[in-house]
C-alpha cells in the first residue's frame, strides 16, 4: 500500500488524533496526539491491510524551541508480509512527559522505550521494567535533550569521583607511592599562564 | 639396602614424570598448533624447547593471591590433594618388566582410589575459594567424577575376568599368554568405554566442563594463581599420563611388543604412552564441549550400560571357551 | 526433647528456604564478547530469569553527531560494528543520501556492494570463529582468522585501515578500488567456498556440536518479529525478512542472489543461515567484481570532503578560501526540512538511521537502530528455561558485537 494511502486510512479511522501528515523523500511520517497511541499501533498491527508486524525504530526527537510541542517519540513501523512503510509521530509535551508503552504489540519495544526514557526523560506507562539502560542508575538528567549542557555541566558523574577516590586510596600501593590528581592543573600549566 | 633401591626408583620415576610433565605441556601447544596452522611457542630457545622451563620459572615466581573470604587451610590443602594423589597413582605402573616401585596385588583399585581423591582437591578447591564460578565448577567436576569412574571401573572389570588379577604386572602377563597378545581385541567394548571415561576422569576436552573456559571463566582454578595454579596443572596433566599407561597395561601388552628394542625395556611401553597422549590433543584440537546435563547422560544412559552388557559377555565367553 | 528436635527442624527448613542462585556474568568474562553484563538467577544450571546490563561502551554517538557534519559523523560509524566497520559506512552514506537526495553513480554502488559483502564475511567469519570457540571447538576460530586477515589485508589495501575504515562518503567512496585490489579479491573468492567446506567438515555433522546446537535458544516465527530481530538471527526462525531484498540500495537490485531461510529458530538454523550467507556474499561479490562498471567515483554534487562542483568554481574566485568552503558546505542546496529512515542490511541485521535535519549542515537528531542493542535486549526471552553452558551458545548465535549496541 501507498504510504500517503495508510495515512489516509489512518486518518479516515481516528479523526481526532491525527494532527498532520508530513512527507519527506518519499517517506510519509503522521504526527499524531499520544492520548490513544496504543489503540492506533495495534490497529496499524492487527489491520490485515496494514500489519505493521515489525518495529523497526523508535526514538523520541526533542523540538525545543522550534515546535510548541516540545517532544515526538518516533515509530518507525515496516510490514514484512505487506512490505510497505510508515512513520508515526506521537507529540508529547515537556510539561506532561509520558505516553503509553507498547510493548503489548511488540515485545522488542521494551529496550527502545527504555533507551528513549534514559536519553530523553520520556516516561513510558506499562512498562515492564523501566530503568535507565545505557547510563547509570545514578546520572542526572537526560542527555539527548537540547538544553543538557555539553560539558556535563561542570561537574563529574558520582561514579567517576568515586573511582578516583578509589585510585587515590588505592595509590599507597603503587611504585611510586603517590597520587596525582588527574582533574587539577599541572604546575606546568600554571606556571605558563604566569608568564603570559 | 631395599629400602635405598625403592627410595631411588621413586627418584627415577618421580623426575622422569615430571619431566614429561613439563614436555607434555609443550608438546601439546606444538601438536595443536600445527593442527591449527600456527606455529606454536617458538621464542624461547630453538623453536620454543625452552617455553617449559621459562613457563614454570614465572609461575614460580608469580604472586600468590588469595582471596580474602577464601578458606585459608583448605584452600591451601586443595591442591596439594590433587597433585600428591596423582603422583602416588604413577607408583603401581609397571613401566617395564619386574619395574614397578610398588608392585602390589590390587594396583587397579590402588589407581581408582587415588584418582577418586584428585577429584577432591577439585571439589575442594572450588569451594573453598568462595566463588561462584569456581563452585559451579566444583561442583560439576564431583558429579562427572563420580559418575565416570563408574563406567570405568566396569570397564575394566573385563580387563580383570579374563587375567583373574587385579595386579597390573599380572594383567602384562597374561595379556602376552593370551591367544591375541593384547586385550584390545577381545575387550574392544570395554576399551572404549575406558577411554571414554578416561577423557572425562582426566577433565579434558569434550569433557572439560569443570574447567570450561567459555562458561565458568576458569572453573575451579578461577581463584588460583602463580604456584598454587602450577600444582593443578601439572596434577592434570600426571593424571593423563597415568590414564594413558592403565590404558596401556590393561589393554595394549604393556611393555610388550612386536620385537624386542635391546637395552630399552621400556621403548614400547613409552611408544603406547605417547600416542595415547597425542590422541589427547588430537581431541582437544577437534572436539567442542559437551553440556552437563548431556554428559551426564552419555555417562550413565551408554557408557554404563555398555560396560555391564561387556561384563556379560566377557563372562559369557569364558565359561563356554574356559 | 523431641519438640526440640522438631523446632530445629523447623529452623533448618526455614534456613534452607529456597533461592535461586545468582551469578553475575561479565563485564569481564570471556564469552560475552565484549563489556556484556548477564545477572544470571541459577536454579542448579538451569536459568531461572537473566537480565542483561549494557550501556559500559556508551560513547554518545547520538549527541555527538548532533554537533557534527554529515562527513565528519561518518568515521564514529567505524566504531559502531567495530567487527564490520564498512557495512556502517556504507550504510550510514545511503541514509545520508537519502537524506540529501544525491544520485550515486553506479561505479560507486557496485564498490559499496563489494566491501558491503566483504565486510559481512569478515563479521561472519569472526563469528563463526568466537561462536565455535565458546562452544570448545577451538580449531575453528584460527581457521576462521586466516581468511579474515586476507580480507582485512584487502580492506588496507583499498582505504589504508584495516578495521576503522571510512572508506564511503556521502555521495560515493572516497578512493577508487586497484586493479590488483580487484584480482586478489577474485582469487579469495575462488577459494573460499573450500574454506567454508572445511569448516564445516569440523563442526557441521559433529555430533556434540548438534547436541549442543539443535533445539536450544528456540525462539518462534512470531515472537522474532515482535521481539524486533533482524539479520540472520530472524532468518533462522523462517521469517524472510532482508533489507537488501525488500528495500534494495546501492547494487543490490542488479546482483542475483538468494536469502537462505531456517525453520526452527534455534541456535543450529541461524548457524545455518550465516554459513549459507557467506556462499551467498561469496558470489554477490563475485557478480559484482564481473560487472564494475567505469565512471566517477563519487557524485558531483556531494556535500562532502569532496568539494562539490559549485563551490570549486566559487573558491577558485574566492580569496577567503577556507571560511568560503565551510560557509557554501553549511549552505548547501540539498539540506532539507524533514526526516527520514533508512536502513540496510549489516552482518548483524538492520542496522537503520533516523535522521532528522533543520536545513542546516549538521544533523538536528540522528538516531542509530542497531541490531545488537535489540538483540541483546531479547536475550532474556531467549536463555529463559536453558542451561549455564547454553547462554554461551544463544550469545555467540545472535551474534552481538557492544559497541553497537551501547553506541
Amino acid at each position: 500500500m501507498e504510504p500517503l494511502e495508510i495515512a489516509r486510512k489512518l486518518q479516515e479511522r481516528f479523526p481526532d488524533q491525527v494532527i498532520e501528515v508530513t512527507e519527506c523523500r518519499d517517506q510519509v511520517g503522521i504526527v499524531v496526539r499520544k492520548d490513544r497511541i496504543v489503540e492506533m499501533l495495534r490497529w496499524l498491527h492487527d489491520d490485515p491491510s496494514m500489519q505493521f508486524n515489525h518495529l523497526a525504530d523508535l526514538c523520541g526527537v526533542d523540538y525545543l524551541g522550534k515546535k510548541d510541542v516540545r517532544f515526538e517519540v518516533v515509530y518507525n513501523l515496516y510490514s514484512i508480509s505487506r512490505r510497505h512503510r510508515i512513520r508515526i509521530r506521537a507529540q508529547v509535551p515537556e510539561d506532561d512527559c509520558q505516553i503509553d508503552s507498547v510493548t503489548s504489540i511488540w515485545m522488542g519495544a521494551d529496550w527502545h522505550e527504555r533507551e528513549c526514557f534514559d536519553l530523553f526523560g520520556i516516561t513510558f506507562n506499562n512498562h515492564p521494567d523501566m530503568r535507565r539502560i545505557l547510563l547509570p542508575e545514578d546520572w542526572e538528567g537526560y542527555p539527548l535533550r537540547k538544553d543538557y549542557p555539553l560539558d556535563g555541566g561542570g561537574k563529574n558523574w558520582k561514579g567517576y569521583d568515586e573511582v578516583l577516590e578509589k585510585s587515590k586510596r588505592l595509590r599507597k600501593y603503587d611504585f611510586y607511592g603517590q597520587y596525582q590528581d588527574p582533574t587539577k592543573k599541572t604546575g606546568l600549566e600554571e606556571d605558563a599562564r604566569e608568564q603570559s | 639396602m631395599e629400602l635405598l633401591w625403592i627410595l631411588i626408583k621413586i627418584l627415577i620415576v618421580f623426575a622422569v614424570v615430571m619431566l614429561h610433565v613439563m614436555y607434555a605441556t609443550y608438546f601439546e601447544r606444538k601438536v595443536i598448533g600445527h593442527m591449527q596452522v600456527r606455529m606454536g611457542p617458538m621464542r624461547v630457545g630453538p623453536h620454543g624447547i625452552l617455553q617449559p622451563i621459562a613457563d614454570g620459572l614465572k609461575l614460580f615466581f608469580k604472586e600468590d593471591i588469595m582471596p580474602t573470604v577464601a578458606d585459608k587451610k583448605v584452600f591451601y590443602a586443595a591442591p596439594l590433594i590433587c597433585l600428591i594423589s596423582a603422583l602416588s597413582a604413577v607408583a603401581v605402573i609397571p613401566f617395564f618388566e619386574g619395574f614397578a616401585i610398588a608392585n602390589i596385588n590390587i594396583g587397579i583399585l590402588y589407581i581408582f582410589a587415588m584418582s577418586s581423591l584428585a577429584s577432591y582437591g577439585v571439589v575442594l578447591a572450588g569451594w573453598s575459594s568462595n566463588s561462584k564460578y569456581s563452585f559451579l565448577g566444583g561442583l560439576r567436576s564431583s558429579a562427572q567424577v563420580i559418575s565416570y569412574e563408574i563406567a570405568m571401573g566396569l570397564s575394566l572389570v573385563g580387563v580383570m575376568m579374563l587375567s583373574g588379577s587385579l595386579n597390573l604386572t599380572d594383567i602384562v602377563h597374561a595379556q602376552m599368554k593370551s591367544p591375541f597378545k593384547i586385550y584390545l581385541i577381545p575387550q574392544i567394548i570395554g576399551f572404549f568405554v575406558f577411554v571414554i571415561a578416561m577423557f572425562a576422569e582426566t577433565n579434558r576436552t569434550p569433557f572439560d566442563l569443570p574447567e570450561a573456559e567459555s562458561e565458568l571463566v576458569a572453573g575451579y582454578c578461577t581463584e588460583y594463581s602463580g604456584m598454587r595454579f602450577a600444582l593443578f596443572f601439572m596434577a592434570e596433566y600426571i593424571g593423563m599420563i597415568v590414564m594413558s599407561c592403565l590404558a596401556v597395561v590393561c589393554f595394549l601388552g604393556g611393555w610388550s611388543g612386536p620385537f624386542d628394542v635391546p637395552g630399552i625395556p621400556f621403548f614400547w611401553f613409552l611408544i603406547k604412552v605417547y600416542f595415547f597422549i597425542f590422541v589427547y590433543y588430537w581431541v582437544r584440537a577437534t572436539l567442542p564441549r559437551y553440556r552437563y546435563d548431556q554428559l551426564m547422560a552419555l555417562g550413565w544412559k551408554v557408557l554404563i550400560p555398555l560396560a555391564l552388557f561387556n561384563i556379560v559377555l566377557t563372562g559369557t565367553i569364558k565359561s563356554m571357551f574356559g | 526433647m523431641q519438640e526440640n528436635k522438631a523446632e530445629s527442624k523447623e529452623i533448618v527448613r526455614e534456613e534452607m528456604a529456597y533461592e535461586p542462585y545468582t551469578i553475575a556474568m561479565g563485564p569481564q568474562h570471556p564469552a560475552t564478547h565484549g563489556v556484556l553484563k548477564l545477572d544470571l538467577e541459577l536454579d542448579g544450571e538451569t536459568i531461572l530469569n537473566c537480565t542483561p546490563t549494557v550501556g559500559f561502551l556508551h560513547r554518545g554517538v547520538e549527541k555527538l553527531a548532533e554537533n557534527l557534519s554529515y562527513a565528519q559523523t561518518l568515521p564514529l560509524t567505524d566504531r559502531l560494528d567495530y567487527i564490520a566497520s564498512m557495512a556502517n559506512n556504507v550504510a550510514y552514506s545511503i541514509a545520508v543520501e537519502k537524506l540529501l537526495g544525491i544520485e550515486v553513480p553506479m561505479r560507486a554502488k557496485y564498490i559499496r556492494t563489494i566491501v558491503m559483502e566483504m565486510a559481512r564475511l569478515t563479521g561472519h567469519l569472526l563469528w563463526l570463529a568466537t561462536h565455535a570457540l565458546d562452544i570448545g571447538a577451538m580449531t575453528v576460530f584460527l581457521y576462521c582468522f586466516r581468511e579474515r586477515e586476507n580480507l582485512l589485508d584487502m580492506f588496507e589495501e583499498i582505504c589504508g585501515a584495516r578495521l576503522t575504515t571510512s572508506y564511503t562518503c556521502v555521495g560515493g567512496v572516497r578512493q577508487d578500488v586497484t586493479g590488483h585490489f580487484l584480482e586478489s579479491l577474485h582469487a579469495f573468492t575462488e577459494d573460499f567456498p573450500s574454506k567454508i567446506a572445511e569448516y564445516e567438515t569440523l563442526i557441521d555433522k559433529n555430533r556434540i556440536w548438534l547436541k549442543r546446537t539443535q533445539g536450544v535458544g528456540v525462539v518462534s516465527a512470531e515472537d522474532a518479529v515482535s521481539l524486533g530481530l533482524t539479520g540472520p538471527t530472524l532468518r533462522g526462525s523462517g521469517v524472510d525478512y532482508d533489507v537488501r531484498k525488500h528495500m534494495p540500495y546501492d547494487a543490490y537490485p542488479y546482483v542475483d542472489f538468494e536469502v537462505p531461510i531456517g525453520s526452527k529458530g534455534d541456535v543450529y538454523d541461524r548457524y545455518r543461515c550465516r554459513m549459507e550467507e557467506m556462499h551467498q556474499s561469496n558470489s554477490i561479490i563475485r557478480q559484482c567484481i564481473e560487472a564494475l562498471p567505469k565512471g566517477p567515483i563519487c557524485a558531483p554534487d556531494a556535500p562532502d570532503l569532496v568539494m562539490p562542483y559549485g563551490v570549486q568554481k566559487k573558491v577558485a574566485a574566492d580569496a577567503t578560501f577556507a571560511s568560503g568552503v565551510i560557509k557554501l558546505m553549511r549552505d548547501n542546496e540539498h539540506y532539507i526540512d524533514g526526516d527520514v529512515y533508512v536502513s540496510a542490511e549489516v552482518p548483524k541485521g538492520e542496522l537503520g538511521f533516523y535522521f532528522v535535519s533543520d536545513g542546516r549542515g549538521v544533523p538536528y537528531r540522528m538516531h542509530i537502530r542497531s541490531p545488537s542493542y535489540i538483540h541483546i535486549g531479547a536475550l532474556p526471552f531467549m536463555c529463559k528455561g536453558q542451561m549455564v553452558a547454553d547462554v554461551i551458545a544463544i550469545i555467540g548465535s545472535v551474534d552481538v558485537v557492544l559497541g553497537e549496541c551501547d553506541r
